[in-house]
């Protein structure tokens, strides 16, 4: 076991990068607008990961410089994140729901009004 | 050998649970343990639902299959798992065969931090709490799966009737449960507890269950939790999303055989995680009645013969009826069995007087005893009450419990802020 | 959680991508709590995957998805996509390779799991309450702004 590898925060950052890209690649080149949402879900939560992973390393920094084992930064504010995707997801459903009420496809590629 | 009964001996008396002791192997068996009495609560319950609804009634309910329909339970899990098992055609087939699991996993993960006694507990999360919240209410998403993958309507607007359900009363109970655990701060230690081992263990020093404190706020805050819950579970008198009369089943109209049954048996687990929550909350967990007021050896000594006397209790209704069975020899095996039934009863109650069981099972036992109470007010309201219109539904979700849930929180915070200002000025 | 997202963004059946989704919420959930900070798991649990994922899954059943799906699905410029995310990328190795020095190894802090809800409220009821308030508002505005969108006559 002495050659088991050690889960730095370098790790935790790179699975939220990885994160990252699915989401972006899932943004740019789905047509189905719910799951372009989904994508945009999973972008938020790799930030959230990022956010927590960090909080987790400056638990062990000094605490003058803001360290310490009690912040909780990164955890605060990945709650925040958490709530802001709810209230965009809210909204960005909405705005699905209102525009397959006039056009009756979920495919962006035919949201293109100013090319009429 | 030795070894084997000091091992067995050491985790016996260990004062933590399996999971803060790291010790899987007692954490497995608990887990076993756990599994094990939920399937056989579940059965139970079937049973009891059919009679109890039955003499309320005022009929017999199901006498025939064993002594007083004692097997009745096992024939209807016999004919499940014997019938046929149909996938409608256009059915998104891998949907639907997911939604049961879903449905059965969240509702049996949530038993992992229900805390049947100090060190009962398969492991003791200090998040426990939120873990029940988040964990049940995962169930909506297979509700939802499951109505979406019958492909047909009836399933569909059940399902969405369903989860629209179970997401508004979410909010309820989560309220109510807040202003409960805003009550476990009131300890002399001034911190509060999310972690279901520690609400019970405050509710001891403190000295009197939740539901009783800050008279009357605590008791509204049960009501508003008992009354959620019931809407959480979709059970009587909030189930129009899955009533027979209404909508043909509902969301688990298309699931036959084996596949309802997990349905069924996540229901009713469901009802039992959501019971262990409001006991531990408000009603004191394992703690046996009045554990600071009467407190000491000799009371102590008559709370621990409950279980064994309970037990007994019950085998002399057994015997009662055995004798009252009528005297025809097509009745031999139903008299035989239910004598028989009898003294396995009996024998179990007189295991628990003897007091090493005693003192280990007692508050599994003061625990269960007030779950089945709860278990019984389910089947009381379903024979009792009739049936909510969905908008009214939605309208007690949102408009009366919403506020009322908000004005107990409010008021609680209030009280237990100007509590120390109120008694020692 | 790396299976899950990929299962997100390439399954022509969105009601497959949420049920990936829920999964990569909980893996997610998973290691929040590896990072020591079982209050945000929980939070993630109750709200995204017990809250958004049900959100989610309504909207896919009120919306017409079968003639979605028999229709192509992917972008017309999903190769600019791909390069722009290749891109992306190795911006991201650059970053993590010149700074790996940073991150030690080390073992991880153990900290006293008890106190971790009880910190997180100290903080956001004390340093963070202007940002709370402002979220409740918010959440306000959004529920407003879905009920109008959605509703068929304002």
């Amino acid at each position: 076991m002495e050659s088991m590898l050690h889960i730095t925060t370098l790790h935790y950052l790179v699975l939220g990068a990885a994160l990252f890209l699915l989401g972006v690649i899932g943004v740019l080149t789905r047509r189905n607008v719910v799951i372009v949402l989904m994508s945009i879900e999973l972008i938020l939560n790799a930030v959230n990961l990022n956010l927590v992973a960090f909080s987790h390393y400056w638990q062990a920094a000094p605490a003058k410089l803001g360290g310490g084992p009690g912040s909780m930064h990164g955890q605060i504010f990945s709650i925040f994140v958490i709530t802001d995707a709810a209230a965009e997801a809210a909204v960005g459903l909405g705005i699905l729901i209102a525009f397959f009420r006039n056009k009756e496809t979920i495919n962006i590629d035919e949201v293109n009004l100013l090319k009429w | 050998m030795h070894e084997f009964l000091q091992y067995i001996e050491s985790y016996l008396t260990s004062d933590k649970t399996p999971g803060a002791a790291g010790n899987w192997v007692w954490e497995l068996i608990y887990i076993l343990l756990v599994f094990v009495g939920l399937s056989v609560s579940v059965i139970c319950m079937n049973w009891l639902e059919r009679k109890i609804l039955a003499h309320m009634q005022v009929r017999l309910g199901p006498m025939r299959v064993g002594p007083h329909g004692l097997l009745q339970p096992i024939a209807d899990a016999l004919k499940l798992l014997l019938k046929e098992d149909i996938i409608p055609a256009e059915a998104d087939a891998l949907i639907f065969w997911i939604a049961p699991f879903a449905v059965v996993l969240a509702a049996f993960t949530v038993f992992v931090v229900v805390p049947f006694g100090p060190t009962h507990a398969i492991t003791d999360m200090n998040i426990g709490i939120l873990f029940m919240l988040g964990v049940s209410s995962l169930s909506v998403l297979g509700i939802v799966m499951a109505g979406w993958a019958s492909n047909s309507h009836y399933p569909l607007i059940g399902a969405l009737r369903s989860s629209a359900q179970m997401v508004s009363y979410e909010i309820a109970m989560g309220l109510a449960v807040v202003s409960a655990v805003l009550m476990t701060s009131l300890n002399e230690s001034g911190t509060g507890t999310l972690s279901m081992i520690g609400i019970v263990q405050a509710q001891l020093a403190q000295g009197e269950w939740f539901i009783f404190k800050f008279f009357p706020l605590g008791l509204i805050a049960f009501f508003i939790f008992a009354i959620a819950m019931v809407a959480e579970t979709n059970r009587a008198p909030f189930d129009l999303a899955e009533a027979e009369s209404e909508l043909t089943a509902g969301f688990h109209t298309e699931y036959s055989g084996f596949r309802w049954s997990l349905f069924f048996l996540a229901e009713y687990s469901a009802m039992i995680a959501v019971s262990s929550i409001a006991v531990t909350l408000w009603l004191g967990g394992w703690l046996r009645p009045f554990p600071n007021w009467l407190s000491g050896t000799t009371w102590d000594r008559m709370f621990s013969l409950f279980p064994g006397v309970t037990f007994l209790f019950l085998a002399a209704m057994c015997f009662y009826n055995t004798v009252r069975m009528p005297k025809h020899p097509l009745f031999r095996i139903q008299t035989i069995g239910l004598a028989g039934f009898g003294v396995v009863l009996g024998l179990i109650g007189l295991i628990l007087f003897i007091p090493a069981v005693s003192f280990r099972v007692q508050d599994v036992f003061w625990f269960s005893a007030k779950v089945a109470a709860f278990m019984y007010l389910y089947i009381w309201y379903r024979g009792t009450f009739p049936r909510y219109r969905f908008d009214q539904l939605m309208q007690i979700g949102w408009k009366v419990l919403l506020p009322i849930g908000l004005g107990v929180l409010i008021l609680t915070a209030s009280v237990a802020l100007l509590q120390p200002m109120i008694w020692h000025p | 959680m790396l299976i899950g997202g990929i299962l997100v963004i390439t399954r022509r059946n969105p009601v497959h991508s949420a049920l990936a989704l829920i999964i990569t919420l909980l893996a997610q959930a998973a290691i929040y709590l590896m990072l020591y900070a079982p209050f945000v798991a929980g939070v993630q649990i109750i709200l995204y995957a017990g809250g958004i994922m049900v959100l989610f899954l309504f909207v896919i059943m009120l919306v017409n998805v079968d003639r979605a799906m028999k229709e192509r699905q992917f972008n017309a410029q999903w190769m600019v996509g791909i390069v722009a995310a290749t891109a992306l990328g190795g911006l991201f190795m650059t970053v993590y390779t010149k700074g790996s020095s940073l991150f030690p190894e080390r073992a991880m802090p153990l900290t006293l799991e008890g106190d971790n809800t009880q910190k997180i409220a100290t903080m956001l009821y004390g340093q963070y309450m202007f940002s709370f308030e402002i979220a409740s508002l918010l959440l306000l505005v959004a529920i407003i702004g879905a009920v109008v969108m959605a509703k068929k006559r304002i």
